[in-house]
C-alpha cells in the first residue's frame, strides 16, 4: 500500500478530473461541484498516510515507486518523496480541497471545466513534486501551465487574455533552457536519474551553465526580482481559486526547483555565486515590498506580498558560510513557503469574498467594511497579521528562522532582510485599515452580507492551519530537518576533478 | 538485367498498389457520379491491404533482422530495397493518405471534387511515395518522386474553375518543376563523378576517394537545394503557404502529411547513406536551413490570420526541426528526425481534418476567427484542436514533447547545444501563435450561435481516436521510440555491409 501512495496522490485526482469533465455542460453543474469535492477529498486523504507514515529519521526517498517508462532514452517512471517535498505534496492536495469548495457557487459558467482543471493539475503538481526523473518531472512542470492558462484565460478578469499568455510564455521560457540542462546532464551520466545528477562531476563552468539554466526556470517560476512581472497580471486577472493555488502552491515548486536542482546539482556554482541569489532576493524583499506599499488594487498588493515573501525563502536557500548552507536559514525557508502557502491562499480568498460580493478589488472602493461583516473582518485580521508575520501565526516561524541564519551569516543581510517585517507590517495593515475600519464608505459596502457557511468553512480550516503551525511548528520542522541536512551536505561538496 | 536478381516479390505491395491502382481507374468508368461511394470504399479497401502487404514485409524484415541476417532485401538489381525503414515509413503514409480520403470526403462531395480522378491519383501519389522510400538507385529516387509530384500537381488544381486552386497548382508545378531540376542537376553532377547510380556505389566511390570532391561537392549542393524545395524548408519555402492557402484542404492535408516520410526516407539514403562521407559539409548547409526555417516559420506564423497559411508557417518551423535531426548525421540524429516526421504527420493529419470537418457547403473553415468561442458550441472538438495545437507546440504529455526532446537530444549528444538553445528560443516564440488558437477557441465569445458543422459520423470517430493518439503517445512513447531508432541502426547497417562489397 505505502508503495502506491504516491500514485494515488498523482492519479486520483487527475482521474476525478477527468470524471467531472465527463459530467459535460451546466445543467449538471451541481453533480460536477459534488464529484469534485468527493475527488478533491479522496486526492486530499490519500496524501495524509504520506505525513503519518513518513519516517523523520532518513534523509533518503520514501515512498518510492519505480517503473521503467522509456527504455531506449533510460527515462524512468520514479517517483518519491523526501523532507522537502512531502510538505508540499499535502500542501497541494489541501488547498485543491479549498479551492473546489471556493469556487462553489462563484462559478456559474463551465463548471465541470473548472473543476476539472483544478483537479488535474493538482494531480499534475504532486507528480512535480514526487518526481526523481528529471524528464517525468519536466513533464510535469509543463503539463501543468495548460490547466492554469485555461483557469486565467476563461475564468479570469478583463485582461485574463494579456496575463494568461503573458503567464504561459514566460514560465515556458524558463523551463525550456532547464530542458538543455537535464539532457546536458543525461549525456554526463547516462540517465535522467535526479539522484545520478548530484553525483556527477562537473567542471566549473559546466556548473555556472547549468545554474544558469536553472536559474531561468525556477527564478521565473518563483518568481524572482527582476523576472516577477508576469505574476502580478496573472494574479490579478486570475480567478479567486487560481490565484489560491498560483499563489500557495506553484510558487513553492519554483522554490523546491533550487533546493532539488540547482544546489545539489551546482554546488561549487551556487556557492561561488549565492550572492547573486542573495542580492536578488533582497531586491525583492525591500524594493517589492515598497512597491507592494503604494498599490491600489487589493489583489495587486497581495501579489507584491507574494514575491516579497519568496525573495525571503529564496534568501534562506543561499545564506552560504564558509562553504556550508545555514541550517537555520533553509528550514526556515522551507517553513515560510508551508506557511505562506496558508496565508496567501486565504489573503486571496479574503479578497475574492469581497470582490463576489463588490465586484471590484480597488482598496477605495470599500471603507468600514468591518460594519457589515464582522465575522469576516475577523478572520481577514488574523490573515493579515500573519502576513506581516506577527509571532503567533504560522507566519512568524519562517521568518524568524530566516533572519536567524541570516544574522549568523552576515549582520547586514540580516538587516536588509528583517525589514520585510516593517514593510509587511506596513502594507498588509495599512491596506486592512483602509478597507475594513472606518465609516462605512458607500452603499455598496452598506448593502454586504456576512460570510456564508461555505465561507465561514474555509476561512475556519485556514484560521486553524495559520494558527497551528504558528504556534508549534515542529511537526512540520521535524519532518524536514534530515532532509535539510543532506541537503547541507550536498550543497557542501565539490564536484570539480 | 540478370533475371535471377529482379526479386520482383520484394516489391509485393507496390506492385499491388499499381494494379488496384489501375483497376480502380478502370471501375470507375462505369460507377455513376452520384455513386462515387462505391470508389472510395473500394480505394479504402485498396489502402487496408496495401498496409496489410507492407506490414507483412516488415515483419519479414524484423525475423531477418531477429535472426542476425540482414533485413534489406533488394530487387530489381539493387535498385529497390525493401527494410523496416521503408516499410515503417510506408505503413505511416498509408495511414496517411487513408486520413486524406476519411476526413475528407463530405469536405470533397461538397465541393464537387469527390471524383474518381480523387481516388486514382492518390492512389498514384501514394505509390510514388513508396518507391521513393524504397529507392536505392537515383533513377528509381526520381521516378518515384516525380509520380507524387506529378499526381499532386494535377490534384491541387482540380478545381479547375476556382481561381486560387489553379493558382496555387501553377506555383506548386513551376517552383516543383524547378526544384526537381536542381535535384536532378546534382544527381547527374554525381553520376559524372563517380560513375554510377548506385547509391552504394556512389557512397563507396566516394570513400574510396575515386570521385573528384570538387565535382561531388557541387553536385551535393544541388541535391541539398532540391531537398530544401521538397521539404519546404527555407529559403525555398516560398511555394509552402501559397500551396497550402491556395490548395483545398483536403490536398493541402495530402502535401502536408504523407509526403513528409517519403521525403524523411529520401533525404536519409541520399545524404545518409550515399554522401554519408560527406557530412560536414552537407550539415553545414543543413545548419543554415534548418536554422532560417525555424526563425522564419516561427515568426511568419505569427503574422497569420489564415490557419492554413499559419500551419504552412508551422510546417515550416517543424520541417526546421527534422533538418536539426539530420545535420548531425549519426544514427541518434537520424532516429530523432523519423520519430519526428511520424508524430508530425499525425498531427498535421488532425489539425487538417477538423478544419474540413469544420467546414461546409459555401463555408471554409480557414480562418482563425472561425474557432473563436468554439469551446462554447462544441467543447469536444475544442478540447481536440486544443490536444494537437499543444502537440505542435511541444508541451509535455503530448506526443509534439518527445519528438522534440528526441531532437534536442540528438544535438546536445553531438555537441551542438547552441543549436538546441536556438531550437527551444523559436520553440517558445511558436508557443505563441499556437496558444493563440487555443485563446480563440477558449477565451473569446463565439461570434455565431449556429451550431458548428460536425461532418460525418466516421470521420468524427477517427478524427477523435487521432487526436487522443497525441496523447497516448505522449504518455507512452517508448514502442514506437524504440521501433523506429531500431529501424534506423538497422538501414545503416545494411548501408555501410553494401557499402563495403
Amino acid at each position: 500500500m505505502t508503495g502506491n501512495l504516491l500514485n494515488l496522490a498523482i492519479w486520483v485526482p487527475i482521474l476525478a478530473g477527468l470524471i467531472v469533465l465527463a459530467t459535460g455542460g451546466d445543467q449538471r453543474a451541481g453533480l460536477a461541484r459534488w464529484l469534485a469535492l468527493a475527488g478533491s477529498l479522496a486526492g486530499f486523504l490519500v496524501t495524509i498516510p504520506l505525513y503519518t507514515q513518513f519516517d523523520l529519521t532518513s534523509a533518503g526517498m520514501q515512498f518510492e515507486v519505480l517503473a521503467p517508462w522509456i527504455e531506449s532514452y533510460n527515462i524512468n517512471y520514479h517517483l518519491g518523496v523526501d523532507g522537502l517535498s512531502v510538505l508540499f505534496v499535502i500542501l497541494n492536495s489541501f488547498t485543491t480541497l479549498l479551492v473546489v469548495i471556493a469556487g462553489w457557487e462563484v462559478i456559474k459558467e463551465r463548471v465541470a471545466q473548472y473543476m476539472a482543471a483544478f483537479l488535474i493539475m493538482s494531480g499534475l503538481i504532486n507528480g512535480a513534486f514526487a518526481a526523481l526523473d528529471a524528464i517525468l518531472f519536466y513533464v510535469f512542470f509543463e503539463a501543468m501551465l495548460i490547466p492554469m492558462y485555461l483557469i486565467i484565460g476563461v475564468w479570469g478578469g478583463p485582461r485574463r487574455v494579456y496575463a494568461s499568455i503573458k503567464f504561459f510564455l514566460y514560465t515556458l521560457m524558463g523551463s525550456l533552457l532547464t530542458l538543455i540542462a537535464f539532457i546536458y546532464l543525461f549525456m554526463q551520466t547516462g540517465s535522467f536519474e535526479i539522484l545520478a545528477f548530484y553525483r556527477v562531476p562537473l567542471g566549473m563552468s559546466a556548473q555556472v551553465l547549468l545554474l544558469v539554466a536553472f536559474f531561468f526556470a525556477f527564478a521565473v517560476k518563483v518568481p524572482m526580482w527582476p523576472v516577477h512581472t508576469w505574476l502580478p497580471d496573472a494574479h490579478v486577472e486570475a480567478p479567486t481559486g487560481g490565484s489560491m493555488v498560483l499563489a500557495a502552491i506553484t510558487l513553492k515548486l519554483g522554490a523546491y526547483g533550487f533546493l532539488r536542482f540547482a544546489l545539489p546539482i551546482a554546488p561549487d556554482a551556487s556557492r561561488e555565486y549565492a550572492w547573486v541569489f542573495v542580492l536578488l532576493s533582497l531586491v525583492a524583499v525591500v524594493y517589492i515590498g515598497a512597491v507592494a506599499l503604494v498599490q491600489s488594487d487589493m489583489k495587486k498588493l497581495v501579489a507584491y506580498s507574494s514575491i516579497s515573501h519568496m525573495g525571503f525563502v529564496t534568501l534562506g536557500f543561499f545564506m552560504f558560510a564558509n562553504g556550508y548552507l545555514n541550517q537555520y536559514a533553509v528550514v526556515g525557508a522551507i517553513a515560510l513557503m508551508v506557511s505562506h502557502g496558508f496565508v496567501s491562499a486565504a489573503m486571496f480568498f479574503c479578497i475574492g469574498v469581497m470582490y463576489d460580493r463588490v465586484h471590484s478589488r480597488k482598496i477605495a472602493d470599500y471603507g468600514g467594511v468591518a460594519n457589515k461583516m464582522p465575522i469576516f473582518a475577523s478572520f481577514f485580521m488574523l490573515f493579515a497579521m500573519a502576513n506581516a508575520g506577527l509571532p503567533g501565526t504560522a507566519g512568524f516561524v519562517g521568518e524568524f528562522f530566516v533572519v536567524l541564519g541570516a544574522v549568523q551569516v552576515n549582520f547586514w543581510v540580516a538587516f536588509a532582510a528583517a525589514s520585510t517585517l516593517i514593510f509587511g507590517a506596513a502594507y498588509t495593515l495599512w491596506m486592512y485599515k483602509r478597507v475594513i475600519f472606518g465609516e462605512v464608505a458607500n452603499e455598496n459596502v452598506a448593502e454586504l452580507q456576512d460570510v456564508n457557511k461555505r465561507e465561514f468553512l474555509v476561512l475556519a480550516i485556514l484560521a486553524v492551519a495559520v494558527l497551528g503551525m504558528g504556534l508549534y511548528p515542529k511537526p512540520l520542522t521535524d519532518v524536514t530537518l534530515q532532509s535539510v541536512n543532506h541537503l547541507i551536505e550536498l550543497a557542501a561538496q565539490t564536484k570539480l576533478q | 538485367m540478370i533475371p535471377t536478381s529482379l526479386n520482383a516479390w520484394v516489391a509485393t505491395p507496390e506492385i499491388f498498389l499499381l494494379c488496384s491502382a489501375c483497376i480502380v481507374l478502370l471501375f470507375d468508368l462505369f460507377v455513376s457520379e452520384s455513386r462515387k461511394q462505391v470508389t472510395y470504399l473500394l480505394t479504402l479497401l485498396v489502402l487496408a491491404l496495401t498496409a496489410v502487404l507492407t506490414i507483412q514485409s516488415l515483419q519479414q524484415g524484423l525475423m531477418l533482422a531477429a535472426n542476425g541476417a540482414s533485413p534489406a532485401r533488394y530487387a530489381f538489381s539493387n535498385m529497390y530495397v525493401a527494410d523496416p525503414v521503408a516499410d515503417f515509413a510506408k505503413i505511416g503514409m498509408v495511414l496517411g493518405v487513408a486520413l486524406v480520403l476519411i476526413y475528407g470526403r463530405g469536405y470533397a462531395q461538397e465541393r464537387g471534387i469527390f471524383k474518381g480522378e480523387l481516388f486514382t491519383l492518390t492512389l498514384f501519389s501514394l505509390l510514388g511515395m513508396m518507391v521513393m522510400a524504397s529507392a536505392t538507385n537515383f533513377l528509381t529516387l526520381y521516378v518515384g518522386l516525380e509520380l507524387l509530384s506529378l499526381a499532386i500537381y494535377a490534384l491541387v488544381a482540380m478545381p479547375r474553375n476556382n481561381v486560387r486552386s489553379t493558382e496555387a497548382a501553377m506555383k506548386y508545378f513551376v517552383l516543383g518543376a524547378l526544384a526537381s531540376g536542381m535535384l536532378l542537376y546534382g544527381l547527374s553532377m554525381l553520376y559524372g563523378a563517380t560513375g554510377s547510380l548506385d547509391i552504394y556505389e556512389v557512397a563507396s566511390r566516394i570513400i574510396r576517394g575515386e570521385a573528384n570532391p570538387m565535382l561531388v561537392t557541387f553536385g551535393t549542393v544541388f541535391v541539398v537545394t532540391g531537398i530544401g524545395f521538397k521539404l519546404g524548408a527555407v529559403p525555398f519555402h516560398m511555394w509552402v503557404p501559397d500551396v497550402y492557402e491556395g490548395a483545398p484542404t483536403l490536398l493541402a492535408q495530402l502535401i502536408g502529411s504523407a509526403p513528409k516520410l517519403a521525403a524523411f526516407v529520401f533525404v536519409l539514403r541520399l545524404l545518409g547513406h550515399g554522401l554519408a562521407a560527406l557530412g560536414p559539409d552537407w550539415g553545414a548547409m543543413l545548419i543554415i536551413m534548418a536554422v532560417l526555417s525555424l526563425v522564419i516559420g516561427n515568426l511568419a506564423a505569427i503574422a497569420q490570420k489564415n490557419i492554413k497559411r499559419m500551419l504552412a508557417y508551422s510546417t515550416i518551423s517543424h520541417m526546421g526541426f527534422v533538418l536539426l535531426g539530420f545535420l548531425v548525421y549519426n544514427a541518434v540524429g537520424y532516429a530523432a528526425s523519423f520519430f519526428y516526421v511520424m508524430t508530425y504527420v499525425i498531427t498535421a493529419a488532425a489539425s487538417f481534418g477538423l478544419l474540413m470537418l469544420m467546414s461546409r457547403s459555401g463555408f471554409e473553415c480557414e480562418n482563425i476567427d472561425d474557432f473563436k468561442g468554439l469551446n462554447k458550441r462544441n467543447p469536444w472538438y475544442a478540447l481536440m484542436m486544443l490536444m494537437v495545437m499543444f502537440s505542435m507546440a511541444g508541451i509535455p504529455a503530448f506526443v509534439g514533447f518527445f519528438a522534440k526532446l528526441s531532437v534536442l537530444r540528438a544535438l546536445v549528444g553531438s555537441g551542438f547545444t547552441w543549436l538546441a538553445i536556438v531550437a527551444v528560443v523559436f520553440s517558445l516564440i511558436g508557443a505563441f501563435y499556437y496558444l493563440r488558437v487555443v485563446k480563440v477557441m477558449y477565451f473569446d465569445e463565439p461570434e455565431a450561435d449556429a451550431p458548428v458543422a460536425v461532418g460525418n459520423l466516421d470521420a468524427q470517430l477517427i478524427l477523435s481516436a487521432n487526436c487522443l493518439l497525441l496523447l497516448a503517445l505522449g504518455v507512452f512513447p517508448n514502442q514506437l521510440l524504440t521501433a523506429l531508432s531500431y529501424a534506423v541502426k538497422l538501414s545503416m547497417a545494411s548501408a555501410a555491409g553494401m557499402m563495403l562489397q
